[in-house]
């Protein structure tokens, strides 16, 4: 017994070191195989206030630059508002819209690592939600993963554990698209059968099968393709339409029917 | 000895601050980051209990992991560091280390970057490997690991002459 407790006591910095590092190890295996973690992330409200405060100061830097972006989208939806000939008499109620869209500010924004998580300063309190998908102005970013009171974390198309139904536009051949950490201006969209005709050039906007984003929602242009492993899918890189790099003002997307399809759905399975 | 802490938790919170708040988001030709909170495991007092040291360096790994939505990644380099700091002292500086009075002004200035240089090759590949996890990705890991860490290297090297601790 004393000899055990002299060992123990020799390398206790040795063990003390195994400890943390298998809790860091744990930690890290989850993160990669699991959801985010639920308490530990930057949707915290010290973490959220304070990058809050660093982005307060820093998203002056570029207030021109953003402005300009917003009119640009403002002109574009005008034009197409001004433009739409078919019965543009839209229900007045608002209670019959399936679609609830919020804004958000950027606060944090990561494109380097393979896992990456975006903070915005909306939370629970103005209607944030889990699975809410996010886009900006020019394309998709990705969906909501954790809320807290006043900040929500987003886990961006840039992350391997992303999954995000898309498809062709104009047609319905439909796949998923992932990322493989090469470059974060670029995604894959992969499964997609291989007598489907593809062009460079064409442009790859979400699906209708998911219920977080709505359908046609751009994501971006292909690049390059070619034959997966097997053969009978294409790999096919597309090349987003969102600067990933420069992101301050995003919009939220509700389904409002998306409660009643998972229910169907869960219920069907059973 | 107070002083010592006082200065450690104030080193503490302000690299916290300008590793989430600055160099996060330098994004340097796309994808370099510098780590520069390295430098807090060459400032940190060489006599100390280990054991709090450790806890020290894992405290602040995990806080720069919960900003960072990257979770334990910077803790498990970050006391990986701590453990083997030590021993990399030994090498780098010799016999001199294990005097009682051994401090940083006795030693040459190739002596301390060669300290600080494997002190962050040590934290960049643990912390590359584990975040990418795929042996596959090796070209990938190494090209992240020495661009990365040549940034930080520069970095650690400039704050640490232009914050040298004079009474150290």
């Amino acid at each position: 017994m004393q000899r055990i407790i002299n060992f123990v006591l020799r390398y206790r910095n040795a063990f003390l070191y195994a400890f943390f590092a298998f809790i860091a190890l744990v930690m890290t295996f989850r993160s990669h195989s699991y959801h985010q973690s639920k308490f530990f992330n930057s949707s915290r409200w010290v973490t959220g206030s304070i990058y809050g405060a660093g982005s307060d100061v820093s998203s002056y830097f570029n207030l021109q630059e953003e402005n300009q972006r917003l009119t640009e989208e403002n002109q574009r939806l005008r034009k197409m508002l001004f433009n739409s000939q078919e019965d543009s008499i839209q229900p007045l109620d608002s209670t019959l819209a399936v679609y609830e869209v919020l804004n958000a500010r950027l606060i944090k924004n990561s494109f380097t690592s393979p896992r990456n998580y975006i903070t915005i300063d909306k939370g629970e309190e103005d209607g944030v939600h889990q699975d809410m998908g996010v886009i900006t102005t020019d394309g998709i970013l990705g969906i909501v993963e954790n809320v807290s009171k006043n900040f929500a974390t987003v886990q961006s198309v840039l992350n391997t554990k992303s999954n995000i139904n898309a498809k062709i536009k104009g047609t319905e051949y439909f796949g998923s698209l992932v990322w493989d950490t090469k470059d974060y201006t670029e995604v894959q969209l992969i499964d997609i059968a291989r007598l489907v005709p593809l062009v460079v050039g064409d442009t790859i906007v979400t699906g209708g099968m998911s219920s977080i984003f709505p359908e046609n929602v751009p994501i971006g242009t292909i690049k390059k393709y070619d034959l997966n492993a097997s053969k009978s899918f294409y790999n096919i890189d597309v090349e987003l339409f969102s600067d990933m790099a420069n992101i301050k003002n995003v919009y939220l997307i509700e389904n409002k029917d998306k409660e009643e399809i998972q229910e169907l759905e869960a219920r069907t399975i059973e | 000895m107070n002083n010592t802490v006082i200065i450690n938790i104030l080193r503490f919170a302000l690299l916290v601050l300008t590793q989430v708040l600055i160099f996060n988001n330098l994004n340097f030709l796309g994808f370099i980051n510098p780590m520069v909170y390295v430098i807090f495991f060459y400032w940190y007092p060489i006599k100390g209990n280990r054991a709090i040291f450790m806890l020290t360096a894992f405290l602040l790994g995990l806080v720069i992991d919960i900003f960072s939505d990257n979770l334990a990644l910077h803790a498990l380099a970050s006391v990986t560091v701590a453990y083997a700091r030590p021993a990399v002292m030994r090498f780098c500086f010799g016999v001199n280390y294990d005097f009682q009075n051994f401090s940083f002004k006795n030693t040459t200035k190739v002596q301390r970057i060669t300290f600080l240089a494997i002190i962050v090759l040590i934290h960049h590949l643990i912390f590359f490997s584990f975040e990418i996890l795929s042996i596959t990705h090796i070209l990938l890991i190494l090209k992240k690991v020495f661009a990365t860490g040549i940034v930080t290297l520069i970095l650690c090297i400039l704050f640490s002459s232009l914050f040298s601790p004079k009474s150290e």
